[in-house]
C-alpha cells in the first residue's frame, strides 16, 4: 500500500523510512506533518518541553537534499524523533524537567544525539519528564505534567512520560527515553507503546544527565517492536567517552525482530513478579499473552527469584546515594538558576538558596535520603547492604537464565492512574516500578510491549520481557513474535485503539 | 582565641615532647592531558581555556581514566617499594566548594592503587649522616580542583572577599597523593627528616620522569601533620598545616608547629584538631577551619568509572623501567668520583648531579666537570634564582669548552665569557667564540709585537727585568694582556718576554 494520501503521523518509522527511500514522500513533508500534529494536540498532551520546528525542518531538508544527491543514508534517515530532555543537544536548552537548569544551553551533543544526527534522524524537540527522572508519572516535572493520550486525566507514566505520550499521541513515530528504574518501560506499558532498556553499557551515557550512574540507561521507544529495534541499532555501541560502555558488538536486534520466532525457546514466569498487588486486568492480559507464547511454540516454566522482594528497598538506597552526589553540581555557580546573589550573601548561602528554589520536593527527598545513606556511620548499613542485595539479585537472574532464555512479567502492577492520585504518597508511587527495578540493579536488558486493554478500565497493559546482559536480541525475537500474534488476533496494533484527541 | 600562640624554643620543646609527623604530598603528574579528559595540562594559558565539558563537570559529561597517569602512579608506587593493588576503584569525595566543578572530587579512598611502601632518607647531623626509613601508607590518584582568586577583602581568602574568580584550567589535572605512615622517633631531627623526605620524593619523581615537580608553580603541595606527646604517653592531637609549598617551608612548618604546640601543652592547654594555613613570609601558621566536627565526605565508589585492575605482567614491565633509586645513585657517584661528603653535598645542593654525570659521560674529566657546574654556573643560577638546568648550558657545551681550553685556544677567563654568551642566548660555544671574537692570541709574532710595544712604553721596567728583577715582569705581562683584551695566554706572554730580554727565571 502506498503512503500517498495516508495520514503520515499514523505510520510507523519503518514505513516512513521506506516511503522516503522510494521517493514517495520527503522528510520535510513527514516532519511538517508531525510538527503540525504537535501544534494540534500538544497543548492537551504536553509531551514536549521544547519543539525545535526550525531546526527540524532544516535537518529534514538537508536529508532530502542528500538523498536527492544519491548519498547512502541510514535506515531511519529522515524519520522524526522526540528526545527526552535529559540528553544534551548543542545549543538547545536541556532542563531535565527542573527549574535548576533553566536557561542552560549545553555546548555539546550527547553521544545518543550525535548518533541520531549521524543516522539522519530529525529531532523534533525535547520531551517532558519527572524532574531529573525521579518519578513514575511525569507529575514531578517543574514544567507541569504530561497527559496520557488514552485518557488525558491520567498519567503517561514516568519519568519518560513525555516520550511515551508523544508516541501514543502520534506526535512522533520514535522517541528516546532513559531508564533508571523503569522510566522507559513503565511509560510504554501505560501508553500502549513499546520501550526497551538495553543492557547497561549498551548505549553510551555520555551526555545523559545522570540520575544514578550505575543504573541509568538510554534506550529506544516506538509504537512497534521493529521500529524499536531499528532505533536501538542506531544508538547502541561502544563509546570511548563512556568508561562503562561495553566494548563488544551490538546484538543484531533488527534481525531478531524480523525473525520473530519463539519456537523452542524457554520462557520463565517470575513467581515474585505476579499475583498479589497486580491489578486483575493486568494479570488477565498478562496470562493471555503467556498462553499465546505457548501457542507459538515456546516452553513456559515458572522460576523463582527470591531476592527480588528486596529490590525496591535496595534501589531506594543506591539511587538516592548516587543522585545526592550527581546532583551536587547544581549549585548556581556555573550555569542554570542562581538565587540570592546580591553581593552580600556568601557562596554557601547562594548555593543553598539556589538548591532550595531550583529543586522540587521529590528531588530534595531523594538527595536527603542519599546524603544520609552515604554518611559516615550509616554507609555500611544502608549503601553497603544495598550493594549486597544488588549482588544477590544479579545472582537470581543468573540462576534463572541458566534455566530459561528470557523471563516475563507484567511491566507495571496497574494501568495508568489518575493525575494527582499518588503524588502525595511517595511509597505508592515507588511501587509502580516494583517489576522493572530488578533489571536496572542487575544491568541486564528488558522490553515492555502492549498486550491489551484491562477490561475494568480499558487502559493499556504492558508485558515485560527480560533477557541476560548483551542478549538484547532475545527481547526482540520474543516481542516481535508476540506482537505479530496479537495483531493477527486484533487485526491491528493496540495503539490504533487510542481515542482521537 | 588569639591568632597566634606563644611558642617554646625548639630545643626546649623537643626536650619535653616527642613529635609525631605525618606528611601528605600532592604532586601534579607530568602527563600531557588531564586525569579524565583530553585537555592539556600545561601551566599558564588564559583562564578557563584548557577546559571541556568533562573537566568543567557539565551535566551529562563522563570521565575516562588517563592510562599514562595510572602508569606513572604505579611506577611511583614501585619506586616507593609499595604493593600494587590487583583491583581498585576510584571514589567520590563529596563536598561543596566553588573550585570543584562537580562538587565532588574523583579520588581514591579505601582502595588506593599503591600501598605499604617505604622511602629511606638521609639527614645531616653533627655526628655525620643519619638514615631514616619513612614508611608509606599509600599512593593514590586524584584530580586537582580549579583555582580561586579572591578579590577585595583583607584576608585574601574566600570569607570577606568582594568577589571570587575561578579558573578551571587546573581542574582535572592528575595528582598523585603520597601519604606516609606516622613518622615517629625523629625527635629533634623531625624538621630535617620532613624536608629530606620531600626532597627525596621530588628527586625520585624527577628521576622517574613522572613529574618535573615545578615547585614554584605549585605543582608539589604538602600537608604537614604534627602532634606532640610527652615521652611514654599516647600520641597527642594533631594539627594539619595545609599547602606547604617549598622544601624550606616544610622544614619550617614542622619546626614552628612543634614550638607552638609545645607552648599550648606547657600551659596546660589542649591542642585542637584543626587545619592551619602556613605563611611563607613569617614562617608561622594561623588556624583555619576546625576539624573538631570532622567533615563527612560521604565517600563511595565512583560509578562512572570501571575498576582499575593492572595486569601483573604490566606491573612487572613497569618495574623493569625503574631508574636507579636516587639514594643508591648518589652513593655510587660519590664513590666513583672519590670526593668528600661535603663536596658531594655541594653538588647535590646546587642541583648539579645530573649535569655533572652527563658531562663526565660526554668525556670531560670529572674534576673539570664538577668545577664548571659548581663554580661559575652555580653562582649565576643562584644569583638569578633559577635552577642550574634552566640556564641553557648543556653538558655538550662544557665538553666543547674543555676541548678549547685543553687545546690552549681558550683561557679560563675567556671560557667564562663564552658561558656568559651561551646563557645570554648567543648560541653554542663555537658561535659565541666567533661572534665575540674570543680566541687566545697564540700567534708569537703578534704577541712579540705587543711585548715590544709594552717594553717601549715602560723602559724602566724593561731595565729592571734585564737587571735580574724577574718579578717586575708582571707589569709588562699585564700590559700585554690588556692590549690583547685578555685573549693571550699569560704564561706564554711571560715566557716570550723573558726570552726576548734574554733573562731566565
Amino acid at each position: 500500500m502506498g503512503i500517498i494520501g495516508a495520514d503520515l503521523v499514523r505510520q510507523d518509522a519503518a514505513t516512513l523510512a521506506r516511503a522516503m527511500a522510494e521517493g514517495e514522500v520527503s522528510s520535510e513533508e513527514v516532519t511538517r506533518a508531525h510538527l503540525d500534529r504537535i501544534g494540534e494536540v500538544d497543548d492537551r498532551v504536553h509531551a514536549f518541553l521544547q519543539v525545535l520546528s526550525t531546526e527540524a525542518l532544516d535537518a529534514a531538508r538537508d536529508i532530502d537534499r542528500r538523498r536527492a544527491a544519491g548519498e547512502q543514508l541510514g535506515p531511519l534517515a529522515g524519520v522524526p524523533i522526540a528526545v527526552k530532555d535529559v540528553l544534551t543537544m548543542t545549543g538547545v536548552p536541556t532542563t531535565c524537567g527542573s527549574r535548576v537548569l533553566e536557561g542552560w544551553r549545553p555546548p555539546y551533543d550527547s553521544t545518543v544525539v550525535e548518533r541520531l544526527r549521524a543516522g539522519g534522524l530529525v529531532i523534533l524537540g525535547k520531551t517532558n519528564m519527572d524532574e531529573f527522572a525521579m518519578g513514575s508519572s511525569t507529575e514531578h516535572s517543574a514544567y507541569g505534567p504530561t497527559h496520557n493520550p488514552w485518557d488525558l486525566e491520567r498519567i503517561p507514566g514516568g519519568s519518560g512520560g513525555g516520550s511515551a505520550a508523544a508516541l501514543a499521541a502520534f506526535e512522533a513515530p520514535l522517541a528516546i527515553g532513559t531508564d533508571t528504574g523503569g522510566s522507559i518501560r513503565q511509560p510504554a506499558a501505560v501508553t500502549g507503546t513499546v520501550g526497551v532498556k538495553p543492557t547497561y553499557g549498551g548505549v553510551s551515557r555520555y551526555g545523559l544527565v545522570a540520575l544514578a550512574s550505575s543504573l541509568d540507561q538510554a534506550g529506544p521507544c516506538a509504537r512497534t517492536v521493529k521500529d524499536t529495534a531499528l532505533l536501538h541499532a542506531a544508538i547502541a555501541g561502544h563509546d570511548p567517552r563512556d568508561s562503562t560502555s561495553i566494548q563488544a558488538p551490538v546484538p543484531d536486534v533488527v534481525a531478531a525482530a524480523d525473525e520473530a520466532d519463539v519456537r523452542g525457546m524457554r520462557i520463565g514466569l517470575v513467581r515474585e513478579l505476579r499475583g498479589e498487588g497486580y491489578q486483575a486486568g493486568v494479570s488477565q492480559r498478562f496470562d493471555e499473552a503467556v498462553a499465546i507464547l505457548t501457542d507459538l511454540g515456546a516452553e513456559v516454566v515458572e522460576v523463582s527469584c527470591p531476592h527480588f522482594e528486596y529490590a525496591l528497598a535496595a534501589y531506594y538506597l543506591i539511587l538516592p546515594s548516587e543522585a545526592s552526589s550527581n546532583l551536587a553540581r547544581f549549585d548556581g555557580m556555573r550555569y542554570g538558576l542562581r538565587m540570592g546573589d546580591d553581593g552580600a550573601r556568601s557562596v554557601e548561602e547562594v548555593m543553598s538558596l539556589t538548591r532550595e528554589a531550583g529543586f522540587g520536593a521529590e528531588v530534595k527527598r531523594r538527595i536527603m535520603i542519599g546524603t544520609y545513606a552515604l554518611s559516615s556511620g550509616y554507609y555500611d548499613a544502608y549503601y553497603g547492604s544495598a550493594q549486597k542485595v544488588r549482588t544477590l539479585i544479579t545472582r537470581d537472574f543468573e540462576a534463572a537464565f541458566a534455566q530459561v532464555d528470557v523471563l516475563v512479567s507484567p511491566t507495571a502492577p496497574t494501568t495508568a492512574f489518575r493525575i494527582g492520585d499518588k503524588v502525595d504518597d511517595p511509597l505508592a508511587m515507588y511501587l509502580n516500578d516494583i517489576a522493572t527495578i530488578p533489571v536496572n540493579l542487575a544491568g541486564n536488558a528488558a522490553m515492555s510491549l502492549p498486550v491489551g486493554l484491562a477490561p475494568e478500565d480499558g487502559l493499556p497493559v504492558g508485558l515485560q520481557i527480560m533477557a541476560p546482559p548483551m542478549a538484547d536480541d532475545r527481547l526482540y525475537r520474543v516481542g516481535a513474535a508476540l506482537e505479530a500474534a496479537l495483531v493477527d488476533r486484533w487485526g491491528h496494533l493496540l495503539i490504533e485503539e487510542v481515542p482521537a484527541l | 582565641m588569639t591568632a597566634t600562640h606563644d611558642t617554646v624554643p625548639f630545643a626546649e620543646a623537643i626536650a619535653a615532647f616527642d613529635p609525631v609527623l605525618g606528611l601528605e604530598t600532592h604532586v601534579e603528574l607530568g602527563t600531557a592531558s588531564k586525569m579524565f579528559c583530553g585537555c592539556p595540562t600545561m601551566f599558564g594559558g588564559a583562564a578557563n581555556t584548557h577546559v571541556c565539558p568533562v573537566c568543567l563537570g557539565l551535566p551529562g559529561s563522563l570521565p575516562v581514566v588517563n592510562r599514562t597517569a595510572v602508569e606513572s602512579t604505579i611506577r611511583m608506587g614501585l619506586a616507593l617499594n609499595c604493593r600494587i593493588a590487583e583491583w581498585c576503584r576510584f571514589a567520590r569525595k563529596n563536598y561543596f566548594y566553588p573550585d570543584m566543578p562537580k562538587d565532588y572530587q574523583v579520588s581514591q579512598y579505601d582502595e588506593p592503587l599503591c600501598f605499604d611502601g617505604y622511602l629511606d632518607v638521609t639527614v645531616e647531623t653533627p655526628d655525620g649522616p643519619r638514615e631514616f626509613r619513612v614508611e608509606i601508607e599509600r599512593v593514590h590518584m586524584e584530580e586537582d580542583t580549579g583555582k580561586l582568586t579572591h578579590a577585595g577583602g583583607a584576608t585574601g581568602r574566600i570569607h570577606g572577599a568582594d568577589y571570587s574568580l575561578v579558573d578551571y584550567n587546573r581542574a582535572g589535572i592528575p595528582l598523585i597523593e603520597i601519604v606516609t605512615k606516622p613518622i615517629v622517633g625523629a625527635g629533634a631531627l623531625a624538621p630535617q627528616v620532613a624536608r629530606a623526605y620531600v626532597t627525596e620524593l621530588r628527586d625520585l619523581m624527577r628521576a622517574l620522569g613522572v613529574s618535573d615537580v615545578r615547585m614554584e608553580e605549585g605543582s608539589l603541595r604538602c600537608d604537614v601533620n604534627v602532634s606532640l606527646s610527652r615521652p611514654g604517653e599516647p600520641w597527642g592531637t594533631r594539627s594539619e598545616t595545609k599547602n606547604v609549598n617549598s622544601l624550606r617551608s616544610v622544614e619550617r612548618a614542622v619546626l614552628s608547629e612543634i614550638e607552638r604546640q609545645a607552648a599550648v601543652l606547657r600551659d596546660g592547654g589542649r591542642v585542637i584538631q584543626e587545619t592551619r594555613h602556613f605563611h611563607e613570609d613569617t614562617g608561622r601558621s594561623t588556624p583555619g577551619r576546625s576539624k573538631e566536627q570532622a567533615e563527612d565526605y560521604r565517600y563511595f565508589p565512583e560509578p562512572d568509572l570501571v575498576p582499575v585492575a593492572p595486569p601483573r605482567d604490566w606491573v612487572e614491565q613497569l618495574r623493569a623501567t625503574l631508574p636507579e633509586p636516587p639514594a643508591a645513585r648518589r652513593a655510587r657517584l660519590r664513590a666513583e668520583w672519590g670526593i668528600s661528603d661535603h663536596e658531594f653535598q655541594t653538588l647535590v645542593n646546587a642541583g648539579a648531579l645530573d649535569l655533572v654525570e652527563q658531562t663526565i659521560a660526554a668525556g670531560v674529566d670529572s674534576a673539570a666537570a664538577r668545577k664548571w657546574w659548581t663554580g661559575e654556573l652555580a653562582r649565576t643560577a643562584n644569583d638569578r634564582g633559577v635552577e642550574l638546568a634552566a640556564l641553557g648550558v648543556t653538558p655538550q657545551h662544557i665538553k666543547r669548552l674543555e676541548e678549547l681550553v685543553g687545546a690552549g685556544s681558550l683561557s679560563d677567563s675567556l671560557a667564562r665569557q663564552v658561558l656568559e654568551g651561551i646563557i645570554a642566548g648567543e648560541g653554542d660555544v663555537d658561535e659565541v667564540v666567533a661572534s665575540r671574537g674570543l680566541a687566545v692570541v697564540s700567534d708569537d709574532a703578534a704577541l712579540l709585537e705587543a711585548i715590544d710595544a709594552a717594553l717601549a712604553e715602560q723602559p724602566d721596567v724593561a731595565d729592571k727585568i734585564r737587571g735580574g728583577k724577574v718579578q717586575a715582569a708582571g707589569a709588562i705581562v699585564g700590559a700585554v694582556m690588556k692590549a690583547t683584551r685578555g685573549q693571550a695566554d699569560a704564561a706564554k706572554v711571560r715566557a716570550l718576554l723573558l726570552e726576548r730580554l734574554g733573562v731566565s727565571e
